[in-house]
């Protein structure tokens, strides 16, 4: 199932950067039919520019860095696009809606095994604070074994813990704290 | 007659400074009292000088004694006279307002420093307890302040007080996108706050040493927690656990030579100590289960921590010497974050309610009394003052994130708050 997921994301992402290969080799060749033949130093760089892109695009089966990964991360729909997942009170249970989300990030680690990511835990604000830092630990530690389990090599994965200490929500209700209690994959330092 | 004085003495008191070291405005409201307190009277202290007094002395001495809760202020606006010294004092008067005690006394200036003389004085007798005259430059004047108090509370209680003293803080501030974190620290009653480190990333759990020139604590500023001890006056510090997984909950043994810290590098979250100087790790607990928190007792033999090894997060007892392990709390269904009083008689925790997490304390001698000293919501890391008759926290008013105080006997509280920060994980220092 979540092959599928990657397929459906990762052709047209590859027929994307197919198109942008072949625009460049375009782009270059009117330059050159210029009469004095030279390039702007706007035009060198763009061109640099693309060759790079294109470059990372080559490699990007086994790590995805860069712009390539910014853009990954940016869209919601990507595989990796979203990268929070939530708990109930005093649990680190991976909740059923999430797994789909856990299975998208195990293959495209998978597919990528150079790819490193942390998973940060973290909890709501109630209760004892260093109690809380292991309890979100926990919650990392949860989501670490779903990883592996759905395909993700263990060394691949840190897992790191900040309790209560860094809310999303700095609000002191029901909602707030729903908001809190969560593990974050975080692919860029 | 005291109980009118209780009434009036329920009204909060609210003191604004903005002194030169503070980033940020400093709230100070003392809610409470308690009617078997003993009933005193500060006078204003007679200025002879020009221009303004350097500081209002009756003030910080009032606000620290009903801060104890073990003593209620007669208000000024009821003061009848308000005699500087002993001979001029007319002790009906006083008698008649229900005061137990007068404290008069006056500052004058010498030179660029200023003089000043305070009395205690016996009203039923009309005698002299105690009395002394300082000579301390302008900027010394609130610890003069905090002498005074510490002599009045012992002349007055046997004991000493604890107002010459400071506290460690966390204080959290978003800053546009950026989110902002310092360890503060300020005087007891939350004045002359002074960063000690700033991050972008959270600090937690600092811990005094016991010569109260070092301070241990968690910061996450290589995104993971790592505990560093910082020499307080000369910024110096070192990393001094970074294993892999959680570095966390510094506490000093009683020699300031060991930290226990909490580790979990072996994929279980374990209490283990740390000797300073050699870096040498020793294994107090092996338990599947969260063991976290730990405090030593005095006598430096054995650790109380935090454990949910039976189910739900209670208090045990570990023995260095054997490793044993008991329980110590069975109230309710969530105990933590346990801190033992000077005198390792007690242990003050984070307790569960009904109504939210509250601030309890146990006695760890005899027949175990255990008490709620605060109304719950979230009452977060306790500490006790050093005379162990106060208990600093972290606790929530108004939504925000503030500190409180409470006393061991009565009910006065005391709230410290900045404005625009949440200020957390307070530590009081020996």
């Amino acid at each position: 199932m979540h092959g599928t997921n990657l397929t459906r994301w990762l052709l047209p992402a590859a027929l994307a950067l197919f198109l942008a290969g072949c625009a460049t080799v375009g782009d270059e060749e009117r330059v050159e039919d210029r009469p004095d033949g030279e390039l702007s130093e706007e035009e060198m760089a763009a061109i640099d520019r693309e060759r790079a892109a294109e470059a990372r695009g080559l490699e990007g089966r086994r790590l995805v860095e860069g712009d390539a990964l910014d853009q990954l991360l940016e869209d919601p729909s990507s595989p990796i696009g979203q990268r929070t997942v939530y708990f109930a009170f005093d649990s680190s249970e991976i909740r059923e809606q999430d797994v789909s989300i856990l299975e998208a990030h195990a293959a495209f680690l998978a597919d990528h095994p150079d790819q490193r990511i942390t998973v940060e835990g973290h909890t709501d604000e109630r209760g004892a604070p260093e109690y809380n830092l292991a309890l979100g630990e926990r919650r990392a530690e949860a989501v670490k074994r779903a990883l592996v389990l759905y395909g993700a090599s263990a060394d691949q994965i840190r897992v790191t813990s900040y309790g209560e200490e860094n809310p999303v929500d700095l609000g002191s209700n029901e909602e707030a704290w729903a908001q809190n209690r969560r593990a974050e994959l975080v692919y860029r330092y | 007659m005291l109980r009118r004085f209780a009434s009036h003495w329920a009204a909060a008191l609210f003191i604004l400074l903005t002194p030169g070291l503070a980033k940020a405005e400093l709230v100070i409201d003392i809610i409470g009292g308690a009617e078997s307190a003993i009933p005193v009277a500060v006078v204003p202290f007679a200025w002879q000088g020009n221009g303004e007094p350097p500081e209002d002395v009756a003030r910080i001495i009032t606000d620290n004694l009903t801060r104890t809760g073990q003593f209620q202020a007669l208000p000024r606006s009821e003061f009848i006279e308000t005699p500087s010294a002993q001979a001029d004092v007319r002790f009906a008067n006083w008698r008649a307002l229900g005061v137990d005690n007068l404290i008069v006394g006056d500052i004058r200036p010498d030179g660029d420093r200023f003089r000043v003389r305070y009395e205690l004085l016996d009203v039923f007798t009309g005698s002299r307890m105690t009395g002394k005259t300082f000579t301390s430059p302008r900027d010394a004047m609130r610890t003069v302040s905090h002498v005074i108090s510490d002599e009045i509370y012992e002349a007055l209680l046997g004991r000493p007080g604890a107002f010459n003293t400071r506290i460690a803080y966390v204080a959290m501030q978003d800053r546009g996108e950026q989110r902002e974190w310092r360890l503060v620290i300020a005087d007891a009653d939350g004045h002359y706050p002074e960063s000690i480190l700033t991050s972008r990333q959270p600090i937690m759990s600092p811990a005094w040493s016991p010569g109260g020139d070092r301070l241990a604590y968690v910061s996450f500023e290589n995104r993971r927690s790592e505990v560093y001890v910082q020499t307080i006056g000369t910024g110096e510090r070192e990393n001094v656990a970074s294993f892999e997984g959680i570095n966390s909950a510094p506490a000093w043994s009683p020699d300031g030579r060991r930290l226990a810290v909490t580790l979990s590098r072996d994929g279980q979250t374990d209490i283990y100590v740390l000797e300073l100087d050699s870096g040498q790790l020793r294994q107090i607990t092996n338990h599947w289960a969260i063991d976290t928190e730990a405090t030593w007792t005095p006598d430096g033999r054995s650790l109380l921590f935090t454990s949910d090894r039976g189910g739900s997060p209670q208090i045990y007892r570990a023995d260095l010497r054997n490793g044993n392990v008991e329980r110590v709390t069975y109230q309710g269904n969530y105990n933590a974050s346990p801190t033992i009083s000077p005198d390792g008689r007690r242990v003050a925790m984070v307790h569960r309610t009904d109504n939210g997490y509250g601030i309890a304390v146990q006695e760890l001698e005899g027949n175990g009394r255990f008490r709620v000293l605060t109304r719950g919501g979230q009452d977060e890391s306790p500490s006790f003052a050093p005379n162990g008759a106060m208990v600093l926290y972290a606790t929530r008013a108004n939504g925000r994130a503030v500190l409180g105080t409470a006393s061991l006997y009565g009910e006065a509280r005391q709230i410290l708050s900045t404005q625009g920060e949440r200020i957390r994980e307070p530590a009081w220092s020996p």
